[in-house]
């Protein structure tokens, strides 16, 4: 699950004229973050979609996934992308506009940046 | 800052560009270097060199009005441009254009399956179409058609048999399952060749050939036009595939063998794309037949076969692929044996059995599903992990047990010749109708001088071929003009005719320069 950032322990106001109360500021905080979490998570839900499009022919679970298998007889441990915890963006943008090995580069045509940044939400996820 | 094309000047590409992006948006227009650097050739032998093309910018249209406009304005101010559908035509140069500086013209927007027939088993689609979308349409929608996908699924129908490839079932001759263009020509004009030439044509994708002289092939491996769109014929779900193993001890036993495989592809009982096999061939790593064909002279007939019936292996072996319904492939097979069975001491195997459609559990279990009819990208895996990826030389032969003995012989000469030790070879691949093809892989290296050493055997495989009668079916951007140079019957008539038509169609060369070494005129260099 995607974790979400929600101050546990919102600060007193410094008076209480105009001050918002500790309850209410909890609540507002409460409903930004859930409408944060609600976009992470849609974002996230569309990441998947793009991912399993694009990605997963080459770097999904069993046999024939010949990026799975190059990372496995790399050593990396998950193999399968989506089971790895230690993605950055910056590590997931590089190798769709680069292409490591025998991946080769992909088009903003074939994935956007929006499309990107969609799977980069859903790998990071965790 | 854009590497300008051959000839344009900055403002008059400046003005295209501003036009094109009225055209198609500011999105789908690409000149930062960062984006133009995307369509390099992900697979090319020319990497950290300076020939390594790179486009000028890209353009990406979302209609054939789009396409229209696009080729009137590169009139206009003589723009080359270099048409993509998908842009995955890797080891052929991928999303790269022949000649540095072209503007990209990239199809991969128009990607709608306009119809998916599953009465009569076709389909009609755009460019920017892939395999792996054209079967997920199928699934969704539940369709009785059974697709002939290439090794990789993320390449399209229009791109790839556009270029003449091939798959693994009964229509993997792509090009014979081509049934209908729309085609927009260099002055923008929209054609539309075969019935769909008639207006309101009821049967575009169900008759090839219209009235008149057949065009259609002339727009593959081409730059007479943009193709906009194209019809493609499926196959009816076959009920299953079976593999079954015919073996044979000896190495004169090929010639039969072959002879017996071709009148069993010919006569549509083998329907499927299969290979010779044999565990003594140049590339075989077992240390003792490394150590025979070390040996002074080479490794004789009587060391190999003497290796094989110590091993208890066959020296030659194929794996015949049959389709169809579960009452009529046993009997296919029963005859093949008989046919076989004139062969001393030949043995046979029952391999794998799948119905069709490929259930989830057996799709599990298979690794390469594209004889299944199942878009894959597991041919990769081929390529080892530390790949770079992978050109190949491919020459059609005759289909013959003497042609295999031939090619395997004259070609592991050069390639020893030159030192050239890491060449993968599939044998004798039936990919095509009536004929052999070999695939020679050579892998590409970030190395300048790996590459230079590649290119080299590369161009002297391609030369030693033709100079035995074997012709490339297709070939990487790179070795385009090498190949073309090969086709030479008659002072190079052919190649004379294409530029005819090149200059006719297109006067201003504006289309895909290059391509197949057909160059416009102003840039024709005069042959030797």
């Amino acid at each position: 699950m995607r974790r979400v950032d929600i101050e546990p322990h919102p600060k007193p106001s410094r008076d209480r004229q105009g001050a918002v109360h500790p309850c209410r500021m909890l609540a507002l905080v409460l409903v930004l973050s859930a409408s944060s979490f609600s976009q992470d998570s849609r974002q996230s839900d569309r990441g998947r979609e793009i991912y399993q499009k694009w990605c997963t022919p080459c770097h999904g679970n069993g046999l024939g996934r010949p990026g799975t298998a190059a990372a496995a007889a790399h050593g990396q441990k998950p193999a399968v992308l989506e089971s790895r915890t230690d993605l950055s963006p910056k590590m997931i943008e590089t190798a769709v506009r680069q292409g490591p090995n025998f991946m080769p580069r992909f088009r903003k045509t074939e994935i956007s940046n929006a499309d990107l940044a969609a799977i980069e939400a859903y790998l990071v996820r965790q | 800052m854009p590497n300008l094309p051959p000839g344009v000047s900055r403002k008059d590409f400046q003005d295209a560009i501003a036009q094109f992006q009225t055209v198609v948006g500011k999105d789908w227009i690409f000149t930062s270097d960062e984006d133009v650097e995307l369509y390099r050739d992900s697979y090319s032998p020319f990497w950290h060199e300076p020939e390594d093309p790179v486009p000028s910018a890209a353009v990406a249209p979302d209609s054939v009005e789009h396409v229209q406009q696009i080729v009137r304005i590169a009139g206009r101010y003589k723009i080359p441009l270099w048409t993509v559908s998908t842009g995955k035509n890797l080891a052929y140069g991928g999303s790269a254009p022949r000649l540095s500086g072209s503007v990209l013209l990239d199809l991969k927007r128009m990607n709608r399956i306009l119809e998916v027939n599953d009465r009569n088993h076709y389909a009609l689609v755009e460019p920017g179409v892939s395999y792996f979308d054209l079967y997920r349409y199928t699934q969704e929608k539940g369709l009785n058609v059974f697709i002939d996908a290439p090794d990789p699924g993320w390449g399209s129908p229009v791109g790839n048999t556009l270029d003449r490839g091939g798959g693994h079932t009964p229509l993997r001759d792509h090009f014979s399952t081509l049934c209908g263009l729309e085609v927009v020509l260099a002055n923008g004009d929209v054609v539309r060749t075969g019935m769909g030439a008639l207006p309101n044509a009821r049967t575009w994708q169900q008759y090839k050939y219209g009235f008149g002289p057949y065009v259609d092939g002339i727009f593959t491996q081409s730059n007479f036009g943009i193709v906009t769109k194209m019809g493609v014929w499926l196959l009816p779900m076959p009920e299953m595939r079976f593999v079954g193993t015919v073996a044979v001890p000896k190495h004169d036993d090929l010639i039969p063998m072959v002879d017996t495989l071709s009148y069993l592809m010919n006569s549509n009982i083998v329907q499927g794309t299969t290979r010779v096999n044999s565990p003594v061939t140049a590339q075989a790593r077992d240390p003792e037949v490394v150590a025979l064909r070390a040996k002074p002279g080479g490794a004789t007939i009587p060391d190999l076969e003497d290796y094989v019936r110590r091993k208890n292996l066959p020296y030659w072996s194929i794996d015949l692929p049959f389709y169809g319904p579960t009452e009529v492939v046993p009997a296919q097979w029963a005859f093949a044996k008989r046919k076989f069975s004139a062969i001393p001491g030949v043995q046979f195997r029952d391999g794998a059995t799948n119905q069709l459609p490929p259930s989830q559990e057996d799709l599990a279990k298979v690794a390469n599903p594209v004889p299944l009819g199942v878009p894959s990208l597991a041919i990769f895996s081929a390529l080892g992990p530390n790949s770079h990826g992978h050109i190949d030389v491919s020459p059609i032969t005759p289909m013959t047990g003497q042609a295999v003995f031939e090619v395997m012989e004259v070609f592991d000469k050069v390639l020893r010749e030159m030192g050239i030790d890491n060449v993968g070879v599939v044998p004798a691949g039936t990919y095509y109708p009536r004929s052999f093809f070999f695939l020679f892989t050579f892998q590409i290296e970030h190395d300048v001088d790996k590459n230079r050493k590649m290119r080299a055997a590369f161009r002297r495989l391609v030369q030693v071929g033709a100079e035995h009668g074997w012709g490339e079916y297709r070939t990487h951007l790179a070795f385009m003009d090498d190949v073309a140079q090969t086709y030479s019957f008659n002072n190079h008539a052919l190649l004379r005719l294409h530029e005819t038509l090149k200059d006719a169609l297109d006067p201003n060369g504006i289309l895909s320069p290059g391509k197949s070494g057909i160059w416009p005129k102003q840039m024709r260099k005069a042959r030797a």
